[in-house]
């Protein structure tokens, strides 16, 4: 799509500003219902696509990301513009510098359309957790669309965007894209700097593009990739262009061996399992060396992850205390009452912070929700002396095992072909009120995020539909190898395009 | 499960304010995670290094220099509350 878009920008077939008009006049038409933005960025994205038009007039060379819009997950900082990352602890919040990725598509000469929403911090698989309003699957509204990148999935799925950036920490990339029937990618750790990006488990943080194709993930992750010195955990291994990332053609796909893990098998819903072995099959059919594989610690992955994600957290999110930025409870902050807060806090007897602690307490209590808050507490609860052995370093244990499978399990394939999630889109308050099973959603896509590999999900077909009407998208998942997004970008290219 | 007193001292450490209602909440919600964790404990992990950095990436060094940020004016105006272009911070007693 981005290099259609990109050839009929060059050929004059289009401009970037009707272009850009043409996504504001659909957000204007679909998104009071969908809700896939916090807030749209109309002045300078226009002023942008003007640039670009301008560019081009003048028969200047453009960058393939030129010209074309695209949204942005709400945790990523664009300078000068609201970031909230979902939390009403950051309603006022006005990012004072651009993230490393925003600073490079901004070099591109992408156009920003606006920030999308998502679970408060990242935390959730449904965007139900967001302190300001519901996304809606465009696929079918009465269905979450995932999360927690479920707005810039929405954006992507309901043609309000070109292309979009989400973050993956235990799947909010590729699990939304797979409700919403659109592409989702996490590259390996460090690939990407997450400069600019509102923390939330730092060892597993990394932001991923969510597209139409394969291959406009793959022109994405070209152009947001690379060693940042601002982010000391980004690599040093060397970009590709995008061409690189795909070329070889089907032929590419004859040579490559892919593992089917039977862990991920086990009591999979007979549906998916049905496509998803339509889609095993048809690897096979373009040359594909299957065989089935076993990543024994599969089992462990989820707990291993709900603890040291919440560990990181609870630690990432200390700075938010009402002292440096973001919203101040009770005195100081002015508006409070505009804030909408779930709870009121004037309501609280005792409501007058009179110290720096009482200040914190009241900040966050009403700044957070109630997930944010439960994940900080579960965290601060396995750092905490005399729990910090039986839990947290039995995790980074428990983890690096995890990493040992993967290792083991690429001796033998270049490629691991998984369900991306264990269900098709669910309905709202389907599993709001049972924190277990929400986190059931993240089964298949932790483990990549634990041992730090690449992973993309991309659509393997449809459940339930009838007819005229649309069923349920569901995603396949391939994990390749850490810093081998090329072979698994190829393998799942040559099956989206043959 | 946790006692509510545990999780009253677990919001205290985390620097939560939570009111009895949402106290017997977490404690159930809390404990229901914690309950679930104890899967890990089948593992045997005696001669296991923990994962340090999960890509092998080595220290990461750079010069010890100072450097100016250039937006200043837009950080202050984030703060809560300043004073003289300073961060205004609570009384701490």
């Amino acid at each position: 799509m981005i290099l259609d878009l990109h050839n009929k920008l060059i050929s004059g077939e289009i401009t970037s500003v009707k272009l850009t008009e043409e996504y504001f006049s659909a957000i204007e038409k679909k998104d009071s219902e969908i809700g896939a933005y916090l807030i749209l960025l109309k002045n300078s994205a226009l002023q942008q696509a003007k640039k670009a038009d301008e560019k081009i007039k003048k028969g200047e060379s453009i960058n393939i990301l030129e010209g074309i819009p695209c949204a942005i997950k709400d945790n990523i900082c664009v300078a000068g513009e609201r970031a909230t990352a979902g939390s009403k602890i950051l309603d006022n919040y006005t990012a004072p510098y651009d993230a490393t990725v925003i600073k490079k598509i901004k070099e591109a000469g992408a156009v920003i359309l606006g920030k999308t929403n998502m679970d408060e911090f990242a935390m959730g698989a449904s965007t139900e957790n967001s302190g300001y309003q519901r996304t809606k699957n465009p696929v079918d509204c009465a269905r979450v669309p995932g999360g927690s990148s479920g707005g810039s999935a929405a954006a992507v799925a309901g043609d309000m965007a070109a292309w979009g950036l989400g973050s993956d920490t235990g799947g909010s990339v590729r699990q939304p894209a797979s409700f919403c029937g659109v592409v989702g990618l996490k590259p390996t750790y460090g690939r990407i700097s997450r400069y600019g990006l509102i923390a939330m488990a730092s060892s597993f943080d990394q932001i991923g593009p969510i597209t139409k194709t394969v291959e406009d993930a793959a022109i994405v992750l070209s152009a947001i990739s690379g060693e940042d010195r601002m982010d000391s955990t980004s690599a040093k291994s060397g970009n590709k262009n995008y061409e690189d990332y795909l070329s070889g053609g089907i032929g590419e796909i004859r040579r490559m061996r892919v593992g089917i893990p039977k862990e991920y098998l086990e009591g999979l819903d007979e549906k998916i399992l049905e496509k998803f072995n339509a889609a095993a099959e048809k690897f096979k059919k373009l040359g594909a060396e299957i065989s089935k594989i076993s990543l024994p610690h599969t089992q462990y992955a989820l707990a291993t992850y709900y603890i040291i994600m919440p560990s990181e957290a609870s630690s990432n999110l200390a700075r938010f205390d009402g002292i440096k930025y973001g919203i101040r409870i009770n005195d100081g902050y002015e508006s409070q009452s505009e804030l909408n807060l779930n709870d009121n806090p004037n309501n609280n007897p005792n409501n007058l912070p009179r110290n720096l602690f009482e200040t914190y307490l009241d900040t966050r209590q009403y700044g957070f929700g109630g997930e944010v808050k439960k994940r900080i507490m579960l965290g601060t609860y396995a750092l905490s002396a005399g729990y910090y052995d039986a839990y947290y370093k039995k995790a980074q244990k428990v983890r690096a095992l995890i990493k040992n499978d993967f290792e083991e399990a690429f001796k033998k394939v270049d490629l691991i072909f998984t369900p991306t999630a264990p269900e098709a889109a669910f309905e709202f308050g389907e599993k709001a009120d049972d924190p277990l099973k929400m986190y059931l959603s993240d089964i298949y896509t932790v483990t990549a995020n634990l041992a730090g590999v690449p992973a993309i999900s991309f659509p393997i077909g449809e459940i339930g539909g009838i007819g005229e009407i649309r069923g349920l998208p569901i995603g396949g998942q391939l994990m390749g190898k850490w810093f081998d997004e090329e072979n698994m970008l190829r393998a799942a290219h040559v099956f989206e395009t043959t | 499960m946790l006692s509510k007193d545990e999780v009253k001292h677990i919001a205290a450490l985390a620097r939560v304010g939570i009111s009895d209602k949402e106290t017997e909440k977490y404690q159930k919600d809390i404990s229901a995670v914690l309950d679930y964790f104890e899967k890990l404990k089948e593992v045997g992990t005696e001669a296991v290094k923990p994962i340090g950095h999960i890509t092998g990436r080595e220290n990461s060094t750079r010069e010890d220099k100072a450097e100016d940020f250039e937006n200043k004016k837009d950080v202050v105006k984030l703060f809560p509350e300043s004073k003289d272009n300073y961060c205004k911070v609570k009384s701490v007693l």
